[in-house]
């Protein structure tokens, strides 16, 4: 359990720096469609001694709204806002790469000093939760374009998700639910408001909206 | 006497046989592209062809014009008997080997710099620099790889180095090493070897004015590199040392072999980069070869 667990982990973490790498707002979209599917089936390896139909259509519910839903929202305001590619980040390329390789490294030795559950400590489940928050944080800073910065808000989220599922003993998945439906209507909502203000500003650069016009 | 002999093998099989992979690389590329292609003996015949040709020096070069294409090539196949291969060790070993390695493959393209600056041409200088800025960015890569290699093994001799990793290390560690392969021998992504008129090329830059012998010490150097980065991937990647003597061997032929095919793809599947997104690539590259690097430092996780 223990490896795929660390596998799936290991692949979103590898994705982060995907995210943090590219410069291409649909390989940022699809990575952080990509780590929602990894990061959906892991209560299913999580629970995998008692599978019974509910975890199954919660994972498959997960797996469809993280890795489909959210996605192709955020491709439809890409192509109704009209752009295809970011350009000028606040943070270049070379050192987000390297900062979020800092934060992976640093998330994983952190981890280990912190005080862990036995279940939990030879895990990446951890490091990959912190690595995926210190992630989107450095996405939502370094980023002048609002659909990237939605996107290091997602991965952000997949954080939190992540860490929520240490507790899935004592939390119902429902909670979790609860938030993913709630994200899922944010990203609705902000793929309408994108292209308003490409439509009142020509520009979605965040910058721009830093000023009170009449 | 064995060792000796054991030594003059090596050699041979060196010499000889490296010019087969930049050859194999061609024909994938061509078979790619539903072309005849040059033959897989081609290099071969360039070689023996500017072996018989004169040189033509510029008056503003030194001896050391001459003198740099050859003391490269005398490194680079230093740096590739020193190689253990296919888990039977090397005749010349000794602790810390490894950074003899690295730094004859650097002093190696130092001199391929130098010669090119000795043309006295401000186009060589461009591409010297170039080569040389690349350079250090891909051998923080390939010094990463290499800590992996010791800090896996706990030793710093290259002929009991290449312990197996475990799979998702050897995984990271192969497409790192990949990149840095590429990077290392100016394949596709980063530059083009069959361009000679492009202002973005890098290391055809420094061997423009090269002619006769110094070029064909140029050409067969640059395919012993390449063989010499395919065998060192291989070796890091699959457990040699537990197989039987022939078996390895073929195994690391075929190895070998596949890389040359795998450079061939890249090269007919990829457009060349652009040029200030090299350091990209090559960061990309480093961070493959880390990662490993903490993976088998921290142990299980």
């Amino acid at each position: 359990m223990n490896d795929s667990l660390n596998l799936l982990i290991g692949l979103a973490m590898g994705l982060n720096l995907l995210a943090l790498g590219t410069s291409r707002l649909p390989v940022l979209i699809r990575a952080v469609g990509a780590q929602g599917v990894l990061l959906g089936l892991v209560p299913l390896v999580l629970e995998a001694h008692e599978l019974d139909w509910r975890l199954v259509l919660i994972t498959l519910a997960t797996v469809a709204g993280k890795g489909f839903l959210i996605p192709g929202l955020l491709h439809r305001a890409m192509r109704t806002a009209n752009i295809a590619r970011e350009l000028e980040p606040y943070i270049a390329y070379i050192p987000s790469l390297l900062l979020g390789a800092g934060a992976t490294i640093a998330a994983v030795s952190l981890a280990r000093h912190l005080p862990l559950l036995p279940e939990h400590a030879g895990t990446l489940h951890v490091p990959g939760a912190i690595a995926l928050i210190l992630t989107g944080f450095i996405l939502l800073i370094g980023r002048t374009k609002a659909i990237s910065q939605v996107c290091g808000y997602l991965i952000l989220e997949n954080g939190i998700y992540l860490a929520g599922l240490l507790l899935i003993r004592s939390t119902p998945i429902l909670v979790e639910f609860g938030i993913l439906l709630d994200v899922t209507v944010g990203i609705f909502v902000i793929g309408i408001i994108v292209d308003r203000i490409q439509r009142a500003f020509d520009s979605l650069d965040t910058r721009k909206l830093t000023a009170l016009h009449e | 006497m064995s060792a000796i002999m054991d030594i003059l093998l090596r050699l041979l099989a060196w010499l000889v046989l490296a010019p087969l992979v930049p050859g194999v690389i061609n024909k994938v590329k061509a078979w790619v592209a539903c072309r005849q292609g040059p033959p897989v003996l081609q290099l071969y015949y360039d070689l023996a062809r500017l072996w018989r040709k004169g040189v033509v020096v510029s008056t503003l070069a030194s001896p050391g014009f001459v003198i740099a294409p050859a003391v490269a090539w005398v490194a680079v196949v230093g740096a590739a008997l020193l190689l253990p291969l296919a888990g039977a060790g090397t005749p010349v070993s000794f602790d810390g080997d490894v950074l003899l390695l690295i730094y004859l493959l650097a002093l190696a393209r130092f001199c391929t710099a130098w010669g090119a600056m000795e043309t006295g041409s401000a186009f060589e200088g461009m591409g010297a620099a170039r080569e040389v800025s690349y350079a250090v960015l891909a051998e923080v890569g390939i010094i990463t790889a290499v800590l992996t290699l010791v800090v896996q093994s706990g030793s710093i001799s290259l002929s009991s180095m290449f312990a197996p990793l475990p799979g998702p290390s050897a995984a990271l560690l192969a497409v790192g090493l990949f990149i840095i392969l590429l990077a290392e021998n100016c394949r596709v992504p980063f530059d083009d070897p069959n361009t000679h008129l492009e202002l973005t090329m890098i290391h055809e830059v420094m061997v423009l004015d090269h002619s006769g012998p110094p070029l064909a010490m140029i050409l067969h150097g640059a395919s012993i590199k390449l063989m010499l980065f395919a065998a060192l991937l291989a070796q890091t990647v699959l457990p040699l040392a537990e197989l039987p003597l022939a078996a390895s061997v073929a195994v690391l032929a075929l190895a070998v072999l596949l890389t040359a095919v795998a450079v061939g793809l890249v090269e007919s599947l990829t457009a060349r980069l652009a040029f200030r997104r090299v350091p990209l690539l090559l960061t990309i590259g480093f961070l493959f070869c880390l990662f490993p690097l903490l993976l088998t430092w921290m142990g299980d996780i």
